[in-house]
């Protein structure tokens, strides 16, 4: 790849890739100029999660389809959270010949720290449809309080 | 807030389609991932399509071309607000040319945990004749 130099020069103790990253920053930048539409934050993990909130629970979604409820493990402690299990893909009948194998399969394991405390005693676990959500309801130290002013 | 993962499976990019016909409404549009399958007798597709019930989902087979939509209803109520936003609910369209004829009245459809099965009999191919020559 032939490379004009086009910034000002360095000095000679960066390495020798630093060109490169450069390159390659420039190059993101102008593509996610070209992206049509908010480009989603990619966490590349999975699950992927949304986590809401209101005045009284957190709600936890993630989306795990074709997972057995036994073969997930959930935790919940003080104001962290931990999905993790195993998706696997049952195996068909050998003389089967693929076209395309695109769903994931493995083992995953995610934890979450929430902005304030949840009651681990009383959270709510449901799996439909290939989403999980769990409610996770604020611990009561950690609701706002209302204070009132004496005049 | 912090996230930590350790984790075999990838999440692979859901790429935004941008030649779907007749959207109604604005949102984004995902592919499925799939996995397709074939034996003597028929084709199997697996498609992931988290978050979509029965009743939402749409499969289409005409002139061979097989056609799957899914549809969302967005989760939650308008009083929650987002703390941690890593996937959109959208709808899930991806469309496949099938090579082999099928024989529709024989498809079956299943939609459990976000999974669809979807299993595409061939048709029977006709079988050939023994053909006896008689001595005039």
């Amino acid at each position: 790849m032939l490379v004009r130099r086009v910034w000002p020069s360095r000095p000679t103790f960066e390495t020798p890739f630093s060109d490169f990253d450069q390159i390659r920053r420039e190059m993101l930048r102008l593509l996610d100029a070209a992206a049509d539409g908010a480009p989603e934050p990619a966490a590349g993990v999975f699950p992927p999660i949304n986590i809401t909130q209101d005045d009284e629970n957190f709600y936890l979604r993630a989306e795990i389809p074709g997972i057995k409820p036994s073969e997930l493990s959930l935790s919940a402690l003080r104001n962290r959270v931990s999905i993790s299990g195993k998706r696997e893909i049952p195996r068909e009948h050998e003389r089967v010949s693929y076209h395309r194998k695109e769903r994931p399969e493995g083992v995953f394991n995610r934890a979450v720290t929430l902005p304030t405390e949840v009651d681990a005693d009383r959270v709510d676990a449901r799996y439909t449809d290939g989403i999980l959500t769990l409610t996770l309801p604020k611990a009561e130290q950690a609701k706002p309080r209302q204070i009132s002013v004496r005049s | 807030m912090a996230t930590e993962a350790t984790t075999d499976v990838q999440k692979k990019d859901t790429a935004n389609v941008a030649t779907v016909p007749e959207q109604t409404r604005t949102g984004p549009v995902y592919q499925p991932a799939v996995d397709i399958f074939e034996n003597d007798n028929s084709i199997t597709l697996l498609a992931d399509m988290p978050g979509v019930k029965p009743p939402d989902l749409e499969i289409d087979l005409r002139e061979n071309v097989l056609t799957l939509t899914g549809r969302i209803t967005a989760p939650g109520t308008a009083k929650e607000s987002d703390v941690l936003h890593e996937y959109r609910p959208g709808i899930f369209f991806r469309q496949f040319t099938l090579s082999e004829t099928i024989d529709q009245p024989k498809i079956d459809a299943q939609l459990t945990d976000g999974v669809l099965r979807l299993e595409l009999p061939k048709v029977e191919k006709a079988r050939p004749r023994q053909i006896t020559v008689r001595a005039a």
